[in-house]
């Protein structure tokens, strides 16, 4: 079994934020930067997200389309599975539920999986996206997204693990089953919630 | 990769004993553990270490494993950072015969399996996992499998220096104007290790490895042949 305590540790904090999911550590007012592959150059004149698969009307909108449309704002925390949080931040974009009242969401669908410019997945039950839970944003505390942080449009899905939230997000497909995407079949959890840790496979 | 029986266990959270305790230079620790009922890992992969405090808190942080598989410790490199609350204790306060809580090995992106030509780059102490591919290319009898390129401010700040001279890696240091290895992995640098057909793993600040990526994809390396290792600021 595991070890009571850790000799000699006790740990920074006495006061524990409730805002902290279990393991998570506040960030301050920085905001790591973590991904995977090479940060691509997305002209914002040329992106495009397209939410299709099981879908009435699969659509694709330009940024000024989406801009037309009625905006959103996210206030809150964000959580990534590398132990940090960044509390009280915010995101303005327009909810994925815009989207998906747009394109008709066919009845057998069940599942998402995200896709970025680079080719990068990521997988999430249908529910986990609707109901004013998810975000397409392009700025962040008032500045438009940067490069390094998915801009110019990434996704947003504060309540999971941030790997979550696709950088550069270009296509949203609705799907009537799981289909594990790059984290996930790297050894990632399928879902991701941070408040049951839900970090690695078997979590 | 391991079959899921392996990703279970490797996601389980065990007791390792601390074997060995060094101090390469003033900011950083490197750690061997004996970790029972140990899962091999691939080179580039890395463990998670939680310490725990009497009142029930807990604190956890990622670390690359640079031993190669073989090796019958897992040996982490922990960088120091001044405030860093998991960090000092590796640094300040672990003994050798100490226990402390890991899992791992994990990920299954940021790997080498010493069959193919690699190219690695790494910034400061990520250095770390490259040296654990390094070690496993020359358990395997082919060190030149993998080429490097590796960047740190001085040859004190420089994890593994003496390692990586002996295994030809280019080395650029950056604050240490006359060194030997004066200087910085310019444009030069990078073209010179450019292979389209190969991997490159690179690990590293998030300034550095995105410095690198411009670098490379610039003298031909294809973005989908870069395998990134960031880390920002975690103590």
């Amino acid at each position: 079994m595991i070890v009571a305590t850790t000799r000699g540790f006790v740990g920074r904090r006495r006061e524990r934020d409730p805002r902290l999911p279990p393991g998570q550590y506040d960030v301050g007012a920085g905001w790591p930067v973590l991904t995977a592959e090479a940060t691509p150059r997305v002209d914002p004149d040329r992106w495009t997200v397209t939410v299709d698969g099981l879908v009435d009307t699969p659509t694709t909108w330009t940024l000024r389309e989406l801009r037309l449309l009625p905006p959103s704002v996210y206030a809150g925390d964000i959580h990534c599975v590398t132990t940090w949080s960044k509390l009280d931040t915010n995101f303005t974009g327009i909810s994925v539920d815009t989207l998906l009242d747009a394109v008709g969401v066919a009845p057998e669908a069940k599942f998402i999986v995200e896709t970025s410019t680079t080719g990068y997945t990521t997988n999430l039950p249908l529910d986990d996206v609707r109901g004013g839970k998810a975000w397409l944003v392009w700025e962040h505390e008032g500045k438009p997204l940067t490069r390094e942080h998915g801009g110019p449009v990434r996704m947003l899905v504060p309540h999971l693990y941030f790997w979550k939230s696709a950088k550069w997000i270009t296509k949203i497909t609705l799907l009537d089953h799981d289909e594990p995407g790059f984290w996930e079949v790297n050894g990632y959890h399928q879902r991701g919630d941070p408040w049951r840790e839900q970090r690695f496979d078997g979590d | 990769m391991g079959g899921p029986n392996d990703r279970r266990a490797a996601a389980r959270w065990r007791d390792a004993r601390v074997v060995e305790v060094a101090h390469p230079a003033v900011d950083a620790v490197v750690l061997r553990f004996a970790v029972p009922e140990r899962v091999q890992h691939h080179p580039g992969q890395h463990y998670v270490v939680r310490l725990r405090a009497p009142d029930g808190y807990t604190a956890q942080r990622s670390y690359s494993v640079a031993s190669a598989p073989a090796d019958d410790l897992v040996e982490l490199f922990v960088e120091r950072i001044d405030d860093g609350e998991v960090s000092t204790y590796l640094a300040d306060v672990v003994e050798p015969g100490d226990e402390l809580e890991v899992r791992g090995p994990i990920g299954r992106w940021f790997v080498w399996s010493g069959r193919t030509p690699a190219i690695g780059i790494g910034g400061g102490s990520g250095v770390a996992p490259l040296v654990g591919m390094l070690r496993h290319g020359v358990d395997l009898g082919h060190p030149e499998r993998l080429r490097l390129a590796v960047s740190a401010t001085t040859r004190a700040r420089l994890p593994y220096a003496g390692e990586l001279e002996a295994a030809g890696a280019r080395i650029a240091l950056t604050r240490e104007p006359g060194a030997d290895h004066a200087g910085r992995l310019d444009a030069e640098a990078i073209a010179a290790l450019v292979d389209p057909e190969t991997t490159v793993y690179l690990c590293g600040s998030a300034r550095f490895t995105g410095a690198m990526e411009t670098l490379l994809v610039d003298a031909g390396q294809p973005a989908g042949t870069i395998r990134v290792e960031r880390f920002g600021p975690t103590g």
